[in-house]
């Protein structure tokens, strides 16, 4: 394809294929959006097409949106990956306790709506002996470890071979150079066939506008990760990539009070996520798939 | 089917964009420091400083003092003055695998070599090879700071910031709160 297909002329294609009624179930998030969009928003073109100077009028604006619409001074920036890196997690499942704090540091990183604490973590309490995160329950309430369990952090896998970039119809989300599938909130039209696509249920679609007391906004932000997503769009994990990108731990590594969490640049041949791939035998969730993650989890053996 | 002509498969119009202007570094890199908890140069009282601070004495205060020091204990039972109290479950281990028998605040490592306190790492390596060689290669005691050393440092945490030495096992505590969706639902659905 040598053209990106515009939001308008997908939306025609979209219509043709699906049906005219599954067409408008599949629009409905949009349709209510129509109101509270800004013109600047629906003008906008697509995030890869902008140029720098644009893509810098976009940030302001959006910043001037955060202000008005959340009473908040906010820093929005367009964090780009470094070339010669490439990311990978891994999770030591011995030492994970089902703690819940990574889901928390998310939830707070992140500018993630309050009433409905949201977070790109789930934690899975597992039972000793099953690998089957469908089995999983994730509303434990008890003191942990508990005995006969064990406790299964997910997120976004970040898949070499993703099948949640596929499906969009209008290349709202995609891998970048480092092996982040992003997100462009201002293209999205929320269609959740990306949610439906992902195997392991790491997207998450904003039923309402978020709500967060301007003094709990983080206001280090940026365009393809943590900024405050609009209402109707889907959102995921980026391992932080506003803070990853710069050198950082991801908050929910920070966060962890059993260091069950390693991170790191796979391509360097020093780094502790390379290390941890070479001497732990790693697995990845739903291998059969093909979906290839970036996200890893070994016990101690 | 045809191959699709895709010189860049991330397809940003601006190629500049593509990737960030990371300044090319000097090849130097930040420090890692392992943190130094303050349980391994005293203890901290009941008392406070006029400031509302807990007063904290350090071991040798009294353990210049105390010379010759009293009989090594065979177990936390029988443990008076100032450290009653202390739970002992660290395996076989008795109080001398330990501490130095001459000065106890230093510890003493297999090889008879008697060192700080603060050296309690070392110690620890010594009897759980295991998990050193991990902590050394970041995949166990965690961290915080930086993964890319070029850009800024990182504080590693150390083994007695989580494991008491007394009682190592890693406390049972309650989690965070479940998602509100979470009794409704399982792994599946937003
Ligand atoms: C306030 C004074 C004081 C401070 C501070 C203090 N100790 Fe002691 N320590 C004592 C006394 C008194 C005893 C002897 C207790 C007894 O007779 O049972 C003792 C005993 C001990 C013993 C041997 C156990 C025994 O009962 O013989 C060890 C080991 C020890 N101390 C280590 C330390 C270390 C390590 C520190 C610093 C982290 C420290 N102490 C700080 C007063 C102190
Ligand atoms: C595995 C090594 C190890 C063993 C075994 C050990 N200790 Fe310690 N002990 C330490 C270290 C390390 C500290 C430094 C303080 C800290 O981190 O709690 C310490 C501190 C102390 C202190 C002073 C601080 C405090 O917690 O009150 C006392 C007293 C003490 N030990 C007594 C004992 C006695 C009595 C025994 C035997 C029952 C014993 N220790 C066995 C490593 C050990
Ligand atoms: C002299 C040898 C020795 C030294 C030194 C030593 N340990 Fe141990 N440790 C043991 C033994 C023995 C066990 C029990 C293993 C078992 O039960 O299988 C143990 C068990 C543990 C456990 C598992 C506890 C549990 O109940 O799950 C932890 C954690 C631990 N040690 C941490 C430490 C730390 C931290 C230090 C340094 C302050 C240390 N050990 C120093 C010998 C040692
Ligand atoms: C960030 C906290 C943290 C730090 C720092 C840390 N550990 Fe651990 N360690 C854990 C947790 C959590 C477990 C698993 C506990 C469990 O299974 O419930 C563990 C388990 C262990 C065990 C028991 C392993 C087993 O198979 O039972 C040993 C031994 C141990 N650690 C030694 C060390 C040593 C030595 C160091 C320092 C080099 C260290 N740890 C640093 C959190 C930590």
């Amino acid at each position: 394809m040598d053209e990106k297909p515009t939001r308008r002329v997908a939306l025609k294609v979209l219509g043709a294929t699906l049906g005219a009624a599954a067409f408008e179930r599949a629009l409905s998030p949009l349709r209510e959006l129509s109101e509270i969009t800004s013109v600047g928003d629906f003008m906008q073109k697509h995030y890869r097409e902008l140029s720098r100077d644009e893509m810098n009028a976009v940030l302001r604006r959006l910043e001037d949106e955060t202000q008005q619409r959340y009473g908040r001074e906010v820093t929005i920036r367009d964090v780009r990956p470094t070339e010669g890196v490439q990311f990978a997690y891994a999770l030591n499942l011995s030492v994970c306790i089902g703690c819940r704090r990574c889901v928390d540091a998310c939830h707070v990183e992140n500018n993630h709506d309050r009433p409905t604490h949201q977070s790109y973590i789930r934690v899975l309490e597992m039972t000793s002996g099953s690998m089957d995160m469908e089995q999983g329950n994730t509303g434990y309430d008890h003191t942990v470890p508990a005995e006969g369990k064990f406790y299964m952090p997910v997120q976004c896998q970040q898949c070499e071979n993703p099948p949640c970039t596929k499906v969009c119809p209008v290349e709202a989300t995609w891998q970048e150079p480092d092996g982040i599938v992003v997100v462009d909130y201002n293209w999205c039209i929320g269609c959740r066939y990306c949610e439906a696509a992902c195997p392991y249920h790491a997207r998450r679609f904003n039923w309402h506008k978020p709500e967060i007391p301007a003094a709990e906004i983080n206001p280090d932000q940026s365009y393809l990760s943590n900024r405050i997503r609009p209402q109707g769009v889907v959102e995921k994990c980026t391992f932080c990539l506003h803070r990853t990108r710069e050198g950082r731990l991801p908050a929910c590594l920070e966060a962890c009070p059993t260091g069950a969490r390693v991170f790191g640049n796979v391509l360097d041949p020093n780094s502790d996520i390379r290390w941890v791939l070479e001497n732990k035998r790693v697995f990845v969730l739903k291998e059969e798939l093909g979906t290839r993650p970036r996200f890893f989890y070994f016990f101690d053996v | 089917m045809l191959p699709v002509a895709c010189e860049d498969p991330a397809g940003y119009a601006d190629r500049s964009r593509r990737f960030a202007d990371v300044p090319a570094g000097d090849g130097s890199r930040h420090a890692i420091t392992v943190h130094r908890p303050a349980s391994l140069s005293g203890i901290v009282g009941t008392e406070q400083t006029p400031q509302g601070q807990p007063v904290e004495v350090s071991c040798a205060t009294c353990h210049e003092v105390l010379r010759p020091p009293p009989e090594l204990p065979t177990s936390a039972r029988t443990l008076g003055g100032p450290h009653s109290g202390l739970r002992f479950e660290h395996g076989s281990n008795e109080c001398r695998s330990c501490h130095d028998p001459e000065r106890y605040d230093r510890l003493r490592l297999a090889s008879g070599e008697s060192v700080p306190m603060t050296d309690a790492l070392r110690l620890c390596a010594q009897c759980h090879g295991t998990q050193h060689r991990d902590w050394l290669h970041g995949a166990h005691g965690g961290m915080n700071g930086h993964w890319d050393l070029t850009r800024g440092p990182r504080l590693r945490n150390h083994c007695v910031d989580c494991h008491d030495p007394h009682a190592p096992a890693f406390p049972r505590f309650r989690p965070m709160p479940p998602p509100p969706d979470a009794p409704r639902r399982r792994a599946d659905h937003g």
